[in-house]
């Protein structure tokens, strides 16, 4: 069934890390088998953050096949070599795991041409590009994967996260949420539902050189998306257009560098409780997300039916 | 179990073509049949006085273990239980089958006080998913929002929500009453069978949709219906009724009864009316 939460703070920043771990730890119920985070951190701003992954989490009831980790470091080694035709020079660069890495780099050129670049390397995959973003996703709960990774002291002023259950695809990190919105920087989507037009969809947007990386559903609402905003669509109506272009049921949530959007479908099949203050909005799959970080008395309410909301930082 | 044969069924809810269903819960046969009652063992159920208070902290407990201390009180003869900080916890307050004065101080997640036959519940928060779900009889109160699936499958009771609730209210709703003081989402009244919906405020589309029969009162506007829904002339005994439902939830003071729209179902899909006593529990 998966679970989804999402928070920002209006005119702050906060500890959103930490908030969103909370929040999603609380959903692990929902969804076993990864985690996903999509943080909009306080950086600086000057160079482009870089996530990307060479191979898959083998462990922790994955479906992926077992590879040598030596492959991982060649592909490292093949990533650097072609940052370095493109003319992107490396200015930091973490292994956060023996199969992903975190980079900043700087970059002033299309970031599709871009990412097809990077890509074309076999069994890499960019999670993520972005000013701000900062998008983690590895299996297993959200306090292991956050203690992984590092991300309970991350601060900033909005995210979005998964946990998710597996049904349409694998248990990996390729099939895990959130998916990033390419090939628009700062872009992420998490999703709970079932896309029930995926094929049609998708074979109409790859036509339309958009690009898949996954077989899970999901990341149809982000590849959507990107194709409206691709052709001078704001963020809000793509997300109104996928009311009716997206068959099935669904709730994601919809993260920009400066914004979060939820939408829910015509059929309002799947849940969202929400908390709406001048300065905090917060939701989730269930009010327990919600009140692990506001356990006081509060006014939520359930989205109606195809509503879309877009929120600014 | 009541005499079904012999019982007055012509009641005037019937003769309006409302409402035909005469069992509700079996604490409401009890209480209707005082002859039946002596015979009847309720299993679970406990005599308890509404004078006995006290208050229980849930923070700290999951579902079961708060709901085993309910219990226990119950067991203990407390009659009016104060549950504090309910915290949006799932399935709180489930199974009462007795008579009980329950006030949960806080929001509720999901299936919030299912399968409940008899007490009166306040929840002064939020409840989430199927609140009340399968409830016998009873009366609960929400006092701000309730999620989707509000009062799934409910035989009988009155279920309030002060605030405004999520799509599929009343869903396959066999008899009791619904009662929303804002709006309502998608498909209210899916499927239901029985019984009766008051939204003072909008719905959303298809409303009423394969409702067998039953009635929905509506206040605002209507986003659409559902099939076999149809729109019904508000007769004085449908303002009587609603005058008297609405005095009992303290809500609607000012709304003008008689502007509100009535949907009844629009075809006939099930006779229950024809079925003998026992055909019927089995069918509904």
């Amino acid at each position: 069934m998966c679970g989804i939460a999402g928070l920002i703070h209006r005119g702050k920043s906060s500890n959103v890390g930490e908030e969103l771990q909370n929040m999603l730890q609380a959903l692990k119920h929902r969804g076993p088998d990864s985690t996903g985070y999509a943080l909009y951190a306080n950086n600086d701003g000057q160079n482009y953050i870089l996530r990307f992954k060479v191979g898959e989490n083998v462990g922790e009831g994955s479906t992926s096949v077992n590879e040598d980790e030596s492959v991982y470091d060649e592909r490292k080694k093949l990533v650097d070599k072609k940052l370095s035709e493109l003319g992107a020079p490396i200015m930091k660069e973490e292994k956060l795991t023996p199969y992903s890495y975190r980079y900043e780099i700087q970059y002033g050129k299309d970031l599709m041409w871009f990412s097809e670049a990077i890509e074309s390397i076999e069994n890499v995959e960019i999670l993520s590009i972005g000013k701000s973003l900062e998008l983690i996703k590895d299996l297993g709960d959200a306090t292991a994967v956050s203690e992984r990774y590092g991300l309970n002291k991350v601060q900033g002023t909005h995210g979005i996260g998964h946990a998710r259950m597996a049904t349409e695809s694998g248990v990996d990190i390729k099939s895990a949420h959130p998916f990033w919105g390419y090939p628009f920087a700062d872009v992420s989507v998490v999703h709970n539902g079932q896309l029930t037009n995926y094929w049609n969809n998708r074979r109409a947007l790859e036509n339309k050189g958009m690009r898949f990386m996954s077989e899970c559903d999901s990341e149809l609402i982000a590849v959507f998306l990107a194709e409206r905003m691709r052709n001078g669509a704001t963020l809000e109506e793509g997300m109104r257009e996928s009311l009716t272009g997206l068959d099935g049921v669904f709730t994601y949530f919809v993260a920009t560098k400066d914004s979060l959007g939820m939408a829910k479908d015509t059929m309002a099949a799947k849940p969202l409780v929400l908390y709406e203050s001048d300065d905090l909005v917060a939701m989730g799959s269930e009010e327990i997300a919600i009140r692990s970080i506001l356990p006081q008395e509060i006014d939520t309410y359930d989205p109606f039916d195809g509503e879309v909301k877009v929120w600014q930082t | 179990m009541a005499n079904l044969k012999t019982a007055e069924k012509k009641t005037k809810a019937q003769s309006m073509g409302m409402h035909t269903e005469v069992l509700t819960g079996k604490t409401q046969q009890k209480f209707f049949n005082p002859d039946e009652a002596e015979n009847f063992f309720y299993w679970g159920t406990h005599n308890v006085d509404f004078n006995k208070r006290t208050e229980l902290d849930v923070k700290d407990l999951d579902c079961k273990q708060a709901n085993e201390k309910i219990d226990i009180l119950m067991s203990e003869g407390y009659g009016t239980i104060v549950i504090k900080n309910p915290q949006g916890k799932h399935s709180l307050g489930v199974g009462i089958l007795n008579k009980l004065n329950l006030i949960f101080e806080g929001s509720l997640g999901y299936f919030g006080v299912g399968s409940i036959d008899g007490p009166i519940v306040t929840v002064k928060g939020r409840v989430g998913w199927s609140c009340a779900e399968n409830m016998m009889a009873g009366k609960v109160v929400i006092e701000k929002n309730a999620g989707s699936c509000f009062g799934a499958a409910i035989r009988g009771g009155d279920l309030i929500c002060k605030g405004s609730v999520g799509a599929r209210t009343g869903i396959d709703q066999k008899g009791g009453s619904i009662i929303v003081g804002g709006d309502a989402g998608a498909f209210t009244g899916f499927m239901m069978q029985r019984g009766r919906i008051v939204i003072l405020g909008d719905v959303g589309i298809n409303l009423g949709d394969s409702m067998y029969d039953g009635t929905i009162y509506v206040g605002g506007k209507i986003g659409s219906f559902g099939s076999d829904a149809v729109e019904a002339p508000m007769t004085k005994n449908d303002i009587d009724w609603l005058t008297r439902k609405l005095k009992i939830a303290e809500i609607g003071n000012n709304v003008d009864l008689s502007k509100m729209t009535k949907i009844v179902a629009g075809k006939k899909l099930w006779n229950y009316d024809a079925l003998e006593p026992t055909e019927k529990k089995g069918a509904i």
